[in-house]
């Protein structure tokens, strides 16, 4: 959205309220930075293009958006980041649905036992925006596709919501939608009956320059800090370097899938 | 060799009319179903985010892969030149075409978004056997027609085998790409296997050729043309040869899997702890579909006409409930996420996962076998396709 | 003003008619349809004539770039003919038969399936919602999504 372009003229932020304000400074200031860097060194330019790219260039194969996931930090019991992946993504959770089984899940908590030792994990499980994804082998009309960024999406229009993709999917990361949504949809998040659907790692924030996604800013609100969102291309991103410092993990690394997601923890 | 008359089904005979009429209306309940599926959504079905794929895909499975082996008697005709089956072929060319339809049909009628067929069709992914099953079917049909046409025209007659091979060949690629539809899948256990495409395409043998011989004595009988026991006897044989194979396949698929320890826990749930689907296996896959009608045909049972529509009903029957086990029990055995680790979510983790089908998606599935039917049915009235008598002695001549 | 939507009623009549002229000649009896004129802004992204014919082809063009590519520049995007064109009265562009995409399309008997999937109506603010115990934690993010009307100056931004 236009509101949200950090470029935009001050009488927004005058009219806003004080968070809008300083929220909308920080951008500025992000912005300014990157103009900074163009100005500076062409090498900076090109990962500051990357992170908050104008609107009118394409996501650039440059970066590869990924998330690191602190299973020792996820909160048992905590369910925030999936709550505000319903909100943001206006998917009904599915403890409101009367269609449990048929409802939409794009992010749920997995709760690990190990039947030997007793210990227990917990962790969110997403769509892991694997580098070879087989949802998109699998996909028919090509709907299923990967973005030059990374990021795993469903074309909505041309699904012809035949769910090879969910049989394929080795993380039960799809889901399709069984009703009709009766416009209940966010403006920035269609979506829609007989198509399949997954985590988008937020593409509207990420495309409007965020650099994060919904559950990461509800994760780090709730004070767990257990979600690392950012450009995994970028050795100077603090994924990177989280990446560089703590062993993770890939979920069924014996796919050999090189997964966009990294669990610590597991 | 004698040569043999061809002749359409006069098709005026109220029982005819009641035969089209009955198929005509599991045809309209088949409709009805998919524009209530259409409308309301996927949700009004069994199926769910954990049992993805329903009744629906077993029919749809079950008819194609029938359709590619219905094909069985009239190849045997032409690529095998063997004179007692030419008689048979046109039957069975015909019965391919609509079987196949029927099942591409409730295939395409199940999409959740069945109104954009013609995106389907404008849009290829060509890593995807999906995408290679659509040019396989269409292929089928253009094939077997044109095969069906060197039959019935006597001034291209001289292509007939040239069709028939070309059919043939096909229809073993259809039926590789429909089993690596599910052996291509290395999420799920059970799949994920070159072994399918072997196993669907002598599965498919089977499952046609059962098909075949019910709608054959079942056209002889209510036309009251003459269907000699040559015929008869000699189909029966084959059928002994296939579903012995399918079954050789079915053990050695799961003798296999049980070398494998990671595969132990979905064998078991198959074998043994699964519920409906080990009943399913057991008492419908293996014993109603393969040992008892193979006790049927190889004893002096088999040499009655009745046991032996009852050994093709048993094959049919089996041949259903090994896709439902197929496809549904796969899906229903949990995905595993974390080997070894016990999983639980609101997202149906690490449990076993029902599947109750609804009266919708049974009865779309059961409008594709009846348009299959009403295809044939119609078929034999307006095109040659039976030989007027298939009496021993009119057989006994082919052979010499 | 009235001139113009006059013009603007005319001619999409005319549009209409096109269509329907192969399939009912002089029926005349078909209700126009109500073209209401757009809430926000003066002047169409193009040329009112140019879109009354090409709509579709702009946006399909546009819905490409912005799936596949990620390309969300506001000019050609549905999301912006939403934020315009929603009825004042309904607040959506297809909510009832006299909202301004399914009015036309009515009329035209032209399906459109735009609305299965995305919202037909623009984005409120978030801050209209009301912040209870479960969403307090977003305050941030509520924050973040309000949003002024747009302005005739955006609009003319826009344009450009
Ligand atoms: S996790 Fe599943 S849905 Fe996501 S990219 Fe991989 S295969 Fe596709
Ligand atoms: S359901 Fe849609 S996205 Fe999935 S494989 Fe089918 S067409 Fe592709």
């Amino acid at each position: 959205m236009s509101e949200m372009n950090p470029n935009q003229g001050s009488p927004a932020r005058q009219q806003a309220a004080q968070t809008v304000e300083s929220l909308q400074r920080r951008r500025f200031i992000g912005a300014a930075g990157a103009a900074a860097g163009l100005a500076i060194a062409p090498g900076v330019m090109l990962i500051e293009v990357a992170h908050g790219r104008p609107e009118e260039q394409a996501a650039s194969s440059a970066v590869r958006w990924g998330m690191l996931v602190d299973a020792t930090k996820c909160g048992t019991g905590c369910n925030d980041c999936v709550t505000a992946c319903s909100t943001e993504n206006g998917w009904t959770p599915v403890a409101e649905s009367a269609h449990p089984k048929q409802a939409p899940q794009w992010i749920r908590k997995l709760e690990l036992q190990d039947p030997l030792t007793q210990m227990e994990t917990n962790l969110p499980m997403m769509c892991q925006h694997c580098a070879e994804p087989p949802c998109v082998d699998v996909c028919p009309t090509g709907a299923s596709f990967k973005r030059a960024d990374g990021i795993v999406l469903v074309n909505r229009h041309t699904c012809i919501g035949c769910r090879y993709c969910m049989m394929a999917c080795p993380y039960k990361a799809r889901s399709l939608v069984h009703e009709q949504l009766n416009d209940t949809q966010k403006p920035d998040v269609p979506r829609g009956i007989g198509c399949v659907e997954s985590c988008t790692f937020c593409v509207q924030k990420v495309d409007r320059g965020d650099g994060t996604t919904a559950c990461v800013e509800a994760c780090t609100a709730s004070g767990h800090n257990a979600l690392v969102f950012g450009d995994m291309n970028d050795p100077e991103s603090e994924i990177s370097r989280k990446l560089r410092e703590i062993p993770t993990k890939q979920v069924r690394a014996d796919l050999n899938l090189n997964l966009g997601v990294r669990y610590h923890g597991i | 060799m004698a040569s043999i008359t061809f002749r359409e089904v006069e098709g005026s005979s109220l029982k005819y009319w009641l035969l089209f009429g009955g198929l005509g209306l599991f045809v309209l309940f088949g409709a009805l179903s998919w524009n209530y599926m259409h409308h309301y959504g996927h949700v009004v079905t069994g199926m769910d985010n954990q049992i993805v794929w329903g009744l629906p895909h077993v029919f749809a499975v079950f008819l194609i892969v029938a359709a590619s082996g219905a094909l069985n008697v009239a190849s045997i005709a032409s690529v095998f030149n063997k004179p007692m089956y030419k008689p048979l072929a046109p039957l069975s060319a015909i019965l391919a075409i609509a079987l196949m339809l029927g099942g591409l049909l409730v295939l395409v009628l199940d999409l959740g978004r069945s109104d954009r067929l013609i995106v389907a069709m404008t849009h290829f992914n060509f890593k995807s056997m999906f995408t290679w099953n659509v040019f396989l079917y269409s292929g089928f049909f253009a094939l077997v027609g044109i095969y069906l046409w060197t039959m019935l025209d006597r001034t291209v007659k001289s292509y007939s085998k040239a069709a028939g091979t070309a059919a043939f060949i096909w229809r073993l690629l259809l039926t590789t790409g429909t089993g690596s539809l599910f052996g291509f899948l290395i999420a799920r256990e059970l799949y994920g296997t070159a072994m399918l495409a072997p196993m669907f395409i002598i599965m498919s043998f089977a499952y046609g050729l059962a098909v075949y011989l019910m709608v054959l004595a079942a056209a002889y009988s209510w036309t009251g043309r003459a269907l000699g026991d040559t015929v008869m006897q000699r189909l029966r044989y084959l059928l002994v040869i296939f579903v012995a194979a399918v079954l050789y396949f079915v053990v050695t698929y799961h003798m296999t899997n049980l070398y494998f320890t990671k595969l132990h826990a979905v064998e078991a749930f198959i074998l043994r702890d699964g519920g409906i689907f080990t009943t399913l296996f057991w008492f419908g896959q293996i014993l109603a579909g393969c040992v008892i009608p193979l006790v049927i045909l190889l004893t002096g049972l088999g040499r009655q006409r009745s046991w032996i529509m009852i050994a093709c009903a048993l094959v049919i029957l089996g041949g259903i409930l090994q896709m439902y086990v197929t496809i549904i029990g796969a899906q229903a055995y949990p995905l595993d996420l974390f080997p070894g680790l016990n999983e639980k979510s609101s997202f149906f983790d690490g449990v076993v996962h029902s599947y109750m089908p609804s009266v919708p998606e049974l009865f779309l599935g059961l409008g594709g076998v009846a348009v299959a039917l009403l295809v044939t049915t119609f078929a034999v009235k307006v095109l040659r396709l039976l030989p007027e008598s298939l009496d021993d002695a009119t057989v006994a001549k082919l052979e010499h | 003003m009235a001139s113009l939507m006059q013009r603007a009623s005319r001619a999409a009549f005319l549009a209409a008619a096109i269509v329907w002229a192969g399939l009912l000649p002089a029926q005349g009896g078909a209700p126009k349809p109500v073209i209401e004129k757009a809430v926000k802004g003066q002047q169409c992204v193009e040329d009112t004539e140019y879109m009354r014919k090409n709509h579709m082809k702009v946006l399909n063009h546009h819905r490409d770039k912005t799936v596949i590519e990620g390309i969300r520049t506001k000019k050609h995007s549905l999301k912006e003919c939403i934020n315009c064109h929603a009825s004042e009265k309904t607040g959506s562009v297809a909510k009832s038969k006299d909202d301004f995409c399914v009015s036309c399309h009515t009329y035209a008997a032209v399906k459109i399936d735009c609305f299965e999937c995305h919202s037909t109506k623009p984005q409120g603010p978030m801050t209209m919602h009301p912040l209870n115990a479960d969403t307090a934690h977003y305050k941030h993010k509520l924050a973040a999504g309000a949003k002024k009307p747009v302005s005739v100056d955006d609009m003319a931004k826009v344009a450009q």
